[in-house]
């Protein structure tokens, strides 16, 4: 008889295909899905080949994004690019987005379809743990388990221990899942769920949106975690109307279901977070930061490059302009969440802003292209890591935060909240 | 196997931006990504660092990305064996998965200086330190990846479970 179980554990017993599983257990799990980009598919495809292996296990199931350096960014990423488009199409791929199609993968796979619940996904990017939103199991791999999983659609895992946390409470004005999260990973540090489950629920996660929904589950990572995930309920049965691809199985933690630990947390007390450099877990409240000038304003990417987050930056910056010392650069996610931004007047709001908004792409991110910073410049963004040097030079600094704050940043020119820019 | 080196000691948390920046990702050859290993934390590793010396760190190594690039611009700077408190989840995986040598030994990064020469047996999960004159007891891998260590990677382990039908599976 199967003891109760989280729902981590269940996912990952079904798709084993035992009745269930423990934490400790070494499994090899059927894939539903595995991903790779333009920075990790050429090693996975390099592994992939030399091994001998010559087709991938389901042409349908392996979707390669180009979406870090693209459009190409100079030559030797150009020529990467160009490795993975030529197997995608060796490969016959369904599912390979390129520039034009293409978006951040972990905005545009969910958008599509793609991923469902109950699903198991890997990905060769540390941010796939960004499906658990939807009641799926996603972590992150390298290039070679990726290999190895376009070539036998299985991965070797070991079973997770799970944390729980649990949001109870009304969150204050402008409070959203970046600042739950942020907050959250203040309290754990960034090996604090070290590969752990990390389990949102609670009341105020019920009441999240899918898209604050997916900005909480992409930085599990930051605290170390090798998944994120939610329970799905009717928001998430709502957001897989009419996109889902396959079936969904929407599973739940049993009662009685056994954690490592679980943590309270009442998100009436939580402000709007800033995380200073040069860690995910250095955060404090906004507030705290206000005399500090700011060179930059990103908005964007797997964390907050959905439509509502462009929402809110744009429900700030409307009929403003941004402060004269200021760059802002707005990423949305996706082609979709383009045009979804353009119907509602966003982009417009934005132009008159004086903000630059740019086709999809990782682009500053990483450190990438597209809005790299000198040595002592000091960036806002709404982005998962401000490690030393992530979005350009070494003695340059990203602080992380939400789109609220982000954007009136940019009016205010030092860190801000929207009550001190919006009369 | 056993290992002798002079160690490089860093700190906790050391994340794969600064084991090889992103602004590099733009290849995957070894060599080139090696040229630049550990640039933004350690300028002079590249230079200083010989064949078989030893990266030693506080806890949570390798924390961040998933590219596999960080596991193998060490290995191809020439480092035999990273020993750390703790470990990354996905630097863990990958560096198993491309033949990196790892060990988790709290004791050794409490310990260790940088400069220090130290001989590592992979297999007892012991590391030695030839200046102190200390030893200290490190994990040894779990059995299953035993395993994939000892067919020489993932990938290889991987071919060895297909190869009975031919083409893979
Ligand atoms: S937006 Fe940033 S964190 Fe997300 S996949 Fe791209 S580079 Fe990674």
């Amino acid at each position: 008889m199967a003891g109760p179980m989280t729902i981590t554990e269940k996912i990952l017993a079904r798709a084993c295909g035992q009745e269930s599983v423990q934490p400790g257990d070494f499994v090899n799990a059927r894939l539903d899905l595995a991903l790779a980009n333009d920075i990790t598919a050429p090693l996975a495809i390099k592994e992939f080949e030399a091994a001998g292996m010559t087709r991938v296990w389901d042409p349908e199931k392996v979707v390669l994004v180009c979406d870090h350096f693209v459009p190409n960014k100079d030559i030797k990423s150009a020529e990467q690019a160009m490795l993975v488009r030529e197997f995608a199409r060796r490969q016959g791929l369904a599912n390979f987005f390129d520039v034009g199609r293409m978006g951040i993968e972990h905005v545009i796979l969910p958008e599509k379809g793609l991923v469902v619940p109950g699903d198991v996904v890997i990905g060769a990017d540390s941010h796939t743990c960004t499906y658990g939103a939807l009641g799926a199991f996603a972590t992150g791999v390298g290039s070679t388990d990726l290999a190895a999983g376009m070539a036998t659609g299985e991965v070797w895992l070991r079973v997770p221990e799970t944390i729980r946390f649990n949001y109870e409470g009304e969150p204050g004005r402008y409070v959203t899942g970046k600042d739950y999260i942020l907050y959250t990973i203040g309290l754990t540090g960034v090996d604090g769920a070290l590969y752990e489950a990390m389990e949102f629920g609670g009341g105020a996660i019920r009441a999240l949106s899918m898209d604050g929904r997916f900005t909480m589950c992409n930085m599990a990572i930051e605290a170390g975690g090798k998944n994120g995930i939610i329970e799905p309920d009717a928001i998430t049965e709502e957001y897989c109307r009419g996109r889902a691809l396959r079936e969904p199985v929407m599973m739940k933690s049993d009662a009685g279901a056994e954690y490592a630990r679980v943590i309270d947390i009442d998100v009436s007390s939580i402000e709007l977070q800033v995380a200073r450099p040069h860690l995910p877990s250095n955060t404090v409240p906004a507030t705290e930061l206000s005399e500090l000038k700011i060179d930059q304003v990103v908005i964007g990417s797997c964390t907050n490059g959905r439509i509502e987050d462009l929402r809110m930056a744009a429900e700030v910056l409307k009929g403003s302009k941004v402060h004269p010392d200021v760059r802002t650069l707005i990423f949305p996610g996706s082609q979709l969440v383009y045009q979804q931004a353009m119907k509602e007047g966003l982009i417009d709001i934005f132009i008159e802003a004086e903000v630059a908004v740019s086709t999809p792409t990782c682009g500053p991110c990483l450190g990438g292209h597209m809005g790299i910073l000198a040595a002592g410049e000091r960036c806002i963004s709404t982005t998962n890591r401000n490690f030393v040097g992530r979005m350009g030079h070494t003695e340059s600094e990203v602080y992380l935060a939400g789109p609220y704050v982000a954007a009136a940043t940019a009016i205010a020119g030092t860190i801000a909240v929207p009550e001190e820019v919006l009369a | 196997m056993i290992f002798e080196g002079t160690a490089f000691k860093y700190g906790r948390d050391v994340d794969t931006d600064v084991i090889i920046p992103a602004r590099y990702l733009n290849t995957h050859d070894p060599d080139e990504l090696a040229a630049h290993c550990m640039e933004d934390i350690d300028k002079e590793f590249v230079d200083r660092v010989q064949p078989g010396d030893i990266i030693v760190a506080e806890e949570n190594f390798g924390c961040g990305s998933s590219r596999e690039q960080a596991p193998v611009a060490i290995k191809a700077a020439g480092v035999s064996c990273v020993v750390a408190a703790s470990f990354a989840r996905i630097f863990y995986r990958n560096a198993i998965n491309i033949g990196l040598p790892i060990l988790v030994c709290p004791e050794a990064a409490g310990d260790v200086q940088s400069g220090d020469r130290l001989s590592v047996d992979l297999d007892k999960g012991e590391v030695v330190n030839l200046t102190r004159d200390k030893v200290y007891q490190a994990d040894r891998f779990p059995d299953f990846m035993q395993e994939i260590v000892a067919a020489g990677g993932l990938m290889a382990h991987v071919k060895k479970r297909t190869q009975s039908g031919g083409e893979n599976a």
